[in-house]
């Protein structure tokens, strides 16, 4: 559906608050961190036109829980942050999937660990894929790699979301959040069934009371059959949930990987390599968790080598390595503390292995 | 008029244990709600602590919360549903050391919530630690020798505490230890819920409650305690009250 000659040209902080807005979520709370402040500034003054609600939280931790709550009424509901407040975040994200809320956080990262600094990073993948908080659970993880892409995210990230009972994150960094670029503004349909909320609280009116908690202290066996449930999902959810983008895969003998805005760069020496006659391709996992598997697997049975790009010392690149099965060798290029690659740097690094590809 | 359970309680027996304060006050709280005719519309919060299995207790929907986060999450129940009546339920651990800020906080915003505080001065489901309420000299089992101002500083007093803040509406500190403290405490949790019916904005209510188990006294010396040692440090009244 085309919605005529709508264009926006905002920073990708603002692209995401609007598509939020946009995709029905009313509640929003946060927290000022660089290089995500456009966000709750952007939902300062859009929320309320929209008919939906704003609050400053007083820490990432109160901006978490708010959303436990609005979260149980049934609420389209979302946060934001950057590194540094994600991990403040984190004991929120671990209730909220305990109790199977649905809600949007999006982090926007920057270099770590610690207070690090404020350039862009990919140093929280493991934070984000492996867990994070504590206790047995996985969150959606959507990897945008244009300010595109990031609206239409966003988008599908509330679906998921409520699909799913689950939280999902926006996984961007600090270029992604500040770079400004047109977007069509493609208006909100939901991308997947949406179940009717049967489990929000509301008041008892006419119905049983209804209790949202992420407690199981007896029977003793409760709490395991609680995570037996709760993995039946994530199994459902790695059924139907993995999406990964391929380029120039099919006949490469080098294929490189990243994902967000690596890739984008990635892509550009892909595919200068591709006009230089070199067989490279490029898999790109637009999901995080679940993680796309099986182009690695396929791509494994012709490529020789493969290169994972990461603003990071290196963490997607183990699940790389997992997916091709270890059948291949997974080099790595990259770098952490707040470092964005080249082009130029990467295809150097591509010319080198594809030698040994040859 | 009949004396009978709340309607807004199940009929069933507590896990408390014997002159605890926790069954009188949700007694106090459901009775209030009755009063008051909302209970299809209330919704809790459930604290980390010895109250967090309220919801076997109360008929009504509940939602449980991280330790000392209810305040925040209660923000966001009210902010979306703004007709419903969101009440927390948190001890002292939960309120005035590990969410002092999302109590703060929440007060400030004036948000249109009641809190009803348990301040029995210890952490009663862990075993009996020193509370941000723990009273100077009070021996509690990470204050063997006695709390020392010197060490762990003096007691916190939520209610003078809170009453600095403009946004807050009703502030009242009552105790569950004599039937006339018990009266009282359920006129001050009632009119706390009506402010909030009211629209007024942020209503607390400190109640002194006893710990027999972690004080290690009989119960009715427990409620003694209450009422010659806590009360001098915790002085009963109204802190605020913006009418």
């Amino acid at each position: 559906m085309k919605t005529g000659t709508e264009k926006l040209f905002m920073k990708g902080n603002e692209v995401m608050s609007e598509a939020a807005i946009r995709a029905g979520c009313r509640f929003f709370a946060g927290y000022p961190i660089t290089p995500q402040n456009e966000v709750p500034e952007y939902m300062s003054h859009r929320m309320p036109e929209a008919g939906g609600i704003f609050v400053q939280a007083e820490s990432e931790l109160a901006a978490i829980n708010m959303l436990f709550g609005a979260s149980a009424t049934g609420a389209r509901c979302m946060t934001s942050s950057s590194s540094p407040g994600i991990s403040l975040k984190q004991e929120g994200i671990s209730y909220i999937a305990g109790a199977e809320l649905p809600c949007v956080i999006a982090n926007m990262q920057r270099g770590g660990p610690g207070l690090g600094n404020i350039r862009a990073s990919q140093g929280d993948y493991f934070q984000a894929t492996k867990g994070g908080g504590h206790g047995d659970y996985h969150l959606i993880v959507l990897a945008p790699s244009t300010c595109q892409e990031l609206w239409t995210l966003t988008m599908n990230a509330f679906d998921y979301a409520d699909r799913f009972r689950n939280p999902v994150m926006i996984l961007g960094d600090g270029i992604l959040g500040q770079m400004a670029e047109p977007v069509e503004p493609t208006p909100y349909e939901p991308v997947c069934e949406l179940p009717d909320k049967d489990w929000i609280l509301d008041g008892c009116k006419g119905r049983e009371p209804r209790v949202i908690r992420s407690l199981y202290l007896r029977p003793a066996e409760a709490l395991a059959e609680h995570n037996r449930h709760l993995h039946a999902k994530y199994d459902r959810i790695r059924h139907a949930l993995p999406r990964a983008e391929e380029i120039a895969v099919d006949d490469a003998r080098l294929v490189v990987s990243a994902y967000g805005m690596t890739a984008r760069i990635a892509g550009g020496a892909v595919h200068e390599a591709r006009r230089r006659g070199m067989k490279v391709g490029l898999i790109r996992p637009i999901t995080v968790w679940p993680f796309p598997e099986e182009p690695f697997l396929r791509a494994a049975e012709h490529a020789r080598q493969f290169l994972v790009c990461e603003m990071s010392e290196g963490q997607m690149i183990e699940d790389v390595r997992l997916a091709c099965q270890y059948r291949r060798p997974v080099a790595f290029y990259g770098q952490g503390g707040g470092w964005y690659p080249t082009p130029e740097k990467i295809f150097e690094r591509i010319a080198v292995l594809y030698e040994e590809c040859r | 008029m009949r004396f009978a359970r709340p309607e807004t309680l199940y009929d069933v027996p507590t896990h408390y244990c014997s002159g605890c304060g926790h069954g009188i006050t949700h007694r106090l709280v459901a009775q209030a709600i009755d009063d008051l005719g909302v209970r299809e519309r209330v919704i809790a919060t459930a604290p980390v602590g010895c109250a967090v299995l309220m919801y076997d207790y109360f008929n009504c929907d509940v939602i449980e919360c991280a330790h000392g986060r209810s305040p925040a999450a209660a923000t966001g129940l009210k902010r979306c549903l703004p007709d419903r009546i969101v009440f927390t339920y948190q001890g002292d651990g939960d309120l005035a050391a590990i969410g002092t800020a999302e109590t703060i906080h929440a007060a400030n915003r004036g948000e249109n919530i009641t809190v009803v505080f348990i301040n029995n001065a210890i952490y009663g489901m862990t075993g009996g630690q020193m509370a941000p309420t723990t009273m100077i000299d009070q021996v509690t089992t990470t204050t063997p020798h006695g709390r020392d101002a010197r060490l762990q500083g003096p007691p916190i007093r939520v209610c003078e505490l809170l009453s600095s803040l403009d946004g807050v509406a009703y502030l009242e500190r009552v105790a569950v230890s004599t039937p006339r403290d018990v009266i009282q405490a359920g006129r001050a949790i009632k009119k706390a819920f009506q402010y909030q019916l009211d629209g007024k904005g942020f209503s607390l209510v400190e109640v002194l409650s006893m710990c027999p188990t972690d004080w290690k006294l009989p119960p009715v010396k427990a409620a003694e305690f209450v009422n010659e040692k806590m009360k001098r440090v915790f002085p009963l009244g109204v802190y605020k009250d913006k009418g």
